[in-house]
């Protein structure tokens, strides 16, 4: 029996160092572990042994040397096949690629919706409202008299039908408060029509976003509050504000609001004329006339408002020089606005 | 608008402040300060002096030597100025002084050394005035410095106007005068006046106001025997400072007290002028101002005439033949207070707008016309002693503003601000700004001065901002709401559109344009697309874009033409508003619609277009979970292509189309393109309901697919028609039906569809759905699927 294990373990060794694949792998296990194989051969024999104990631990002991010697050069297969994949691997090049197309976004719609954002986390609504409205509710329900200059042809485009394309989103003041009524908090961008000629600075066709706040106790020192709020928000900085006496006729008090110029940090710059403040949005409480066309109890309701100028915020934010790149449809300066 | 703080300083004792600071902080509580300016810094070292002797140098022709007496020494002179006279006084710039850039030292000039500069009225920039040297006419002694006697050093400060819009009282000095009054807590002197009420045993003025509706007062009074000719050194350099030209002393003076108290005056020559009457002239007329332009006056302008001879443009400008000239020396002064509606479309219609109309245009206080007129005279007493009233003064005051009496209590003002002001700050506030205030503990009641009452303050909501601008917005202290958190609403639309966008832009790749609300006609044409005719906006800038948009598309599509440079292969959308005509009520539909334009060169139409069918397929599914039908359609526009032109419904509802180009179009962007466009009214898919998500559990038996193919005619298969068919000819095992392949070849078209047939209670075996896919085939037989041998 010994003498029969010695001499397998010989052919055992001799065969396994021939063997190169993970067949003949296979087929050398087969031979010596198989249920025909050698180590079965040898179990079978030992009934005939005369030291069984021994014989069965030399058999277990040979069965062992084969397994792990069998597992072993596979795995040494294994790893010199991986190696070999490895060596023979195709080097990709992630800098050469063909340029694939992306969307983008109107610079006009990512503005917009970075303010919406900062409002809706503040708890306001936001509405959508109508381009053409009637002169009621672009001028006469916001307190803007017969024969206010805001009227006239020139800065108005009026259609055949009476109708107006609104001069701003203040239009909308009128039908939202007639639609929640007080409290109320609500903002509503929209895009305004202004009778000029265009130019760098100028476009007929623009975006302006409106907000109102109206409650019991709304005061000045609010305004200021939400103001300031939203705009270090929009700019990502603490920025200061200041309010100046403005004349709007659908508020009162009416403010023209300054923020701190960034670029001189309100040295004074061109940017801001000298100044150290850049005008940003004309705000003010609400007109009492204003809330009682729309339905509000004014000894009980006071309100603010503000017309954030989207379009200029847009250019300010993006470094647009040029206001009639936004409504060019020029794809080559449009489709940088990826998103927020 | 130009403001000397000398000037103002005749009204208010400012001394001791930082003027320019006083200045700066007028922008937060008053008016827009633009800029300010300081006069006369760059002037040193000035004495008024007497040319003694004048000799023309030898070698120049202009040059001239002089004996200057400068008080304390004679000083030899070159000067080039050609009005140099021997006795002449004339400022001059002695060594050592500056005059702007120029610092005086002993200079030689064409061989003879010039000790110092005789100067010229605009070198020392009191006007601009450069003929010739300035000469000193007044009585002063020699050697003193010029701004001792003469008000050269001031700040001047520009003030927007545009910011003062509803402010007419700011329009002048004194109004100023009042603001800084208040915000320095001073007090606020009257000018000098001399009463009217001693010439009222005189004559009056023969004044006949006709058009009452567009006069609130018109007064009047005669003046003669007036001699002087040019106005004094201080009136004309404040006038000049602050933006006006010296002209006569009586042009100088009627403009010197508008801009003091901000009352327009109007002298007219009272030889050629002796009576007024105030009117509008049915027919129209031509008219000659004074400033030599002959204008058509129409029929709604307000005019001043002499017996019905017209002398002037009511609150704009007098006529020519009636002006003051050098030789004038007896006036008839008008004081007038116009209607300023009427004024502003005055100065409108004939694109003539003056210092005089603007002030009118603002609303002025009628109650003026008499301080003013008291103002010029008293000025005229102390600059030209001789002048003589010779008429009473004469008043047809036809319209007043009421008084406006405003009540409101302390817990007003505190709701508006937010924040605690005092009671005794609220009454010196308003009483400092000229408002008559009675305080019952926190309860006031105010009158509101006339120069404020005329449209400015009317409502108690206006005090608020009298009080707040002058407390200082930079004082107020901060605070959040209480109101309580409500949740967000926002509109389906609104969130829709939004969705839409990030969809097309990041799935589908596409880029968000803007555009204009009307159709451009002129780029229609040249894509050979007729402008449909719609609601139209009677002042566009052209003509070709008076038509507003029905559809968003053929501005898109000529983006695209003028977008072909970007790229082989790009899409475009935008959401805007449309009109599709006009409701019954005679106001525009105005009809939000998202428009999309697919552009392609080198990939076939029909790969464009089932993009964009993918695009609109997927907007439903993901936004309302529900799925588009596509029917075959009449076109809308005459861009559509005529075979291959859809309607896309959801819940059997039209909400937009799909289409690709009609090949004349096409052809006008690019011959070797393809096209596809689709448009949605987005308010008709926000109406559509969302489909809620049903969950249905998935069999835990596997499915089995069966693929079959059939010959068809492609184009006229309906998917969705034949899925139910399928369904209602297999019964409850078919749970899925896709479309696997399309083969097209000799002129046929097969197509390959795989049925899916899964039971939630069994393994099903192929041969027990025979009878299924049989009844299938059969059932598919009527829509032109024949199953394929």
């Amino acid at each position: 029996m010994q003498n029969r294990i010695e001499e397998l373990k010989r052919s055992f060794v001799t065969s396994l160092g021939a063997a190169g694949s993970a067949e003949s792998l296979e087929a050398l296990r087969v031979e010596y572990l198989g249920k025909k194989g050698y180590v079965a051969e040898l179990m079978k024999g030992l009934k005939d042994a005369s030291d069984k104990k021994a014989a069965g631990q030399l058999i277990n002991e040979f069965k062992t040397e084969v397994e792990d010697s069998i597992a072993k050069a596979t795995e040494e297969l294994r790893a010199a096949q991986i190696a070999a994949k490895i060596r023979g691997a195709k080097k990709y090049n992630p800098t050469l690629r063909a340029e694939a197309e992306f969307g983008s976004y109107h610079p006009i719609t990512l503005a917009t919706r970075e303010v919406e954002e900062i409002f809706v986390s503040m708890g306001f609504t936001i509405e959508n409202y109508f381009e053409i409205v009637d002169d009621y509710k672009c001028f006469e329900a916001l307190n803007i008299p017969k024969h206010h200059p805001a009227r006239d042809m020139q800065d108005t485009y009026y259609l055949d039908n009476g109708q107006l394309l609104k001069t701003h989103t203040s239009a909308a003041q009128n039908a939202i408060m007639k639609k929640y009524g007080a409290p109320l908090r609500a903002i509503f961008p929209g895009r305004c029509f202004r009778n000029e000629s265009t130019d760098a600075c100028h476009e007929n066709t623009f975006f302006q976003m409106e907000g109102m706040m109206i409650d019991e106790n709304i005061s000045i020192s609010n305004l200021i509050y939400f103001m300031k709020t939203m705009l270090s928000e929009v700019f990502k900085r603490d920025v200061k504000v200041r309010l100046r006496p403005g004349f709007f006729p659908f508020v009162e008090p009416g403010f023209e609001l300054d923020i701190n110029c960034e670029i001189c940090g309100g040295e004074g710059c061109p940017s801001c004329k000298n100044s150290g403040w850049l005008e940003l949005c004309p705000c003010g409480m609400i007109h009492p006339n204003v809330l009682r066309e729309g339905g509000i109890d004014t000894e009980k309701y006071t309100g603010f408002a503000f017309g954030l100028g989207l379009t200029r915020l847009a250019m300010m934010k993006y470094g647009v020089k040029d206001i009639r790149d936004f409504n060019s449809g020029n794809l080559k300066a449009l489709s940088q606005f990826k998103s927020i | 608008m130009f403001l000397s703080m000398n000037w103002i300083g005749d009204f208010v004792d400012l001394s001791g402040l930082d003027r320019k600071a006083l200045i700066r902080n007028f922008t937060l509580s008053t008016a827009e300060v633009e800029d300010i300016i300081e006069k006369g810094c760059d002037i040193s070292g000035v004495v008024v002096a007497k040319i003694l002797s004048v000799e023309n140098h030898p070698e120049s022709k202009k040059l001239h030597l002089l004996k200057v007496d400068k008080g304390d020494e004679v000083v030899d002179i070159v000067c080039g100025a050609p009005n140099v006279r021997e006795g002449m006084k004339v400022a001059l710039a002695t060594v050592g002084g500056r005059v702007g850039e120029i610092t005086i030292a002993p200079r030689k000039l064409a061989g003879y050394t010039s000790y110092g500069m005789c100067c010229s009225e605009a070198e020392l920039g009191i006007s601009d005035d450069n003929s010739g040297i300035w000469e000193i006419t007044d009585d002063i002694a020699l050697g003193t410095d010029i701004k001792t006697v003469y008000d050269i050093d001031d700040i001047i400060f520009e003030v927007d106007n545009k910011s003062l819009t509803n402010r007419p009282d700011l329009w002048s000095h004194y109004g100023m005068a009042r603001e800084f009054a208040t915000l320095t807590q001073r007090e606020l002197k009257c000018p000098a006046l001399l009463d009217t009420k001693q010439f009222d045993s005189l004559p009056p003025v023969a004044i006949d106001v006709k058009a009452t509706d567009l006069v609130y007062r018109y007064s009047a009074i005669k003046v003669e025997n007036i001699t002087r000719k040019i106005s004094p050194v201080n009136m004309r350099i404040r006038l000049f400072y602050c933006g006006s030209r010296a002209i006569n002393f009586l042009a100088d003076l009627t403009n010197y007290v508008m801009m003091e108290l901000g009352q327009p005056m109007h002298a007219f020559d009272n030889a050629k002028v002796d009576k007024i009457e105030v009117q509008t002239f049915p027919k129209g007329l031509k008219f000659t101002t004074l400033d030599g332009v002959e204008r058509n006056i129409d029929d709604k302008m307000l005019m001043i005439t002499s017996g019905d001879v017209p002398v002037a443009i009511a609150g704009v400008m007098g006529g020519d033949a009636s002006k003051i000239e050098d030789d004038t020396t007896s006036l008839l002064l008008e004081s007038a207070t116009f209607d300023g509606v009427s004024v502003r479309k005055t100065t409108t219609r004939l694109g003539l707008r003056t210092d005089a109309s603007q002030r009118y245009e603002k609303m002025l206080d009628p109650e003026l016309c008499r301080t003013a007129t008291e103002r010029l005279l008293s000025l005229l007493e102390q600059y030209d002693k001789g002048a003589t009233v010779i008429s009473a003064f004469t008043d047809a005051y036809v319209n007043r503003y009421p008084e406006i009496t405003l009540t409101f209590d302390k817990k007003y003002v505190d709701r508006y601000t937010g924040i605690e002001i005092s009671n005794e700050t609220i009454v010196r506030t308003l009483t400092s700004l000229g408002f008559a205030v009675t305080a019952c503990g926190d309860d006031f009641t105010v009158v509101v001065p006339s120069w404020r009452a005329t449209k400015d303050v009317t409502i108690k909501a206006d005090i608020i901002e009298e009080i707040t601008r002058i407390y200082g917005y930079d004082n107020f202290e901060i605070f959040t709401s209480s109101s309580p958190l409500l949740p967000v609403r926002k509109e389906v639309i609104k969130s829709d559109e939004d969705r839409m966008k990030d969809i097309l832009v990041k799935s589908y790749r596409m880029h968000e344009v803007h555009s204009y609300i009307w159709s451009d006609s002129k780029k229609n044409d040249e894509l050979g697309i007729k402008t449909p005719e719609n609601v139209k906006v009677i002042n566009a800038q052209t003509p070709d874009h008076s038509y507003l948009r029905v559809s968003m598309i053929p501005t898109l599509l000529a983006f695209v033409k003028e977008n072909k440079a970007y790229g082989d292969s790009f899409s475009i959308f935008e959401i805007g508003h449309t009109v599709e005509g006009l409701k019954e009520n005679g106001e525009c539909n105005e009809v939000n619609k998202l428009g999309v334009v697919l552009y392609s060169r080198g990939e076939s139409e029909e790969s464009v277009f089932l993009r964009a069918r993918d695009a609109v397929a997927e907007l439903a599914a993901d936004i309302l979970h529900k799925n588009i039908e596509f029917a075959s359609s009449e076109c809308d526009y005459d861009f559509e292509h005529p075979v291959n032109s859809f309607d896309i419904r959801i819940d059997g509802k039209k909400v937009g189309f799909i289409s690709t180009l009609h090949p004349t179009v096409l052809e006008n962007i690019d011959k070797k393109c393809a096209v596809a466009v689709f448009e949605i009214s987005t308010q008709l898919f926000a109406d559509v309901a969302v489909a809620n998500t049903k969950y249905s559990e998935p069999s835990k038996f596997p499915a089995i697919d069966i693929d079959i193919t059939f010959t068809a005619d492609v184009g006229a298969i309906v998917f969705d028609e034949l899925v139910s068919c399928a369904k209602n000819a297999a019964g409850e095992l078919l749970s899925d039906v896709k479309m696997k392949d399309i083969y097209t070849a000799d002129g046929s078209s097969a197509v390959t569809f795989r049925f899916s047939f899964v039971s939630s209670e069994r393994t099903l075996t192929k041969q027990e759905l025979t009878p299924a896919t049989e009844a299938i085939c059969k059932a598919l037989e009527p829509l032109g699927l024949t199953l394929k041998a």
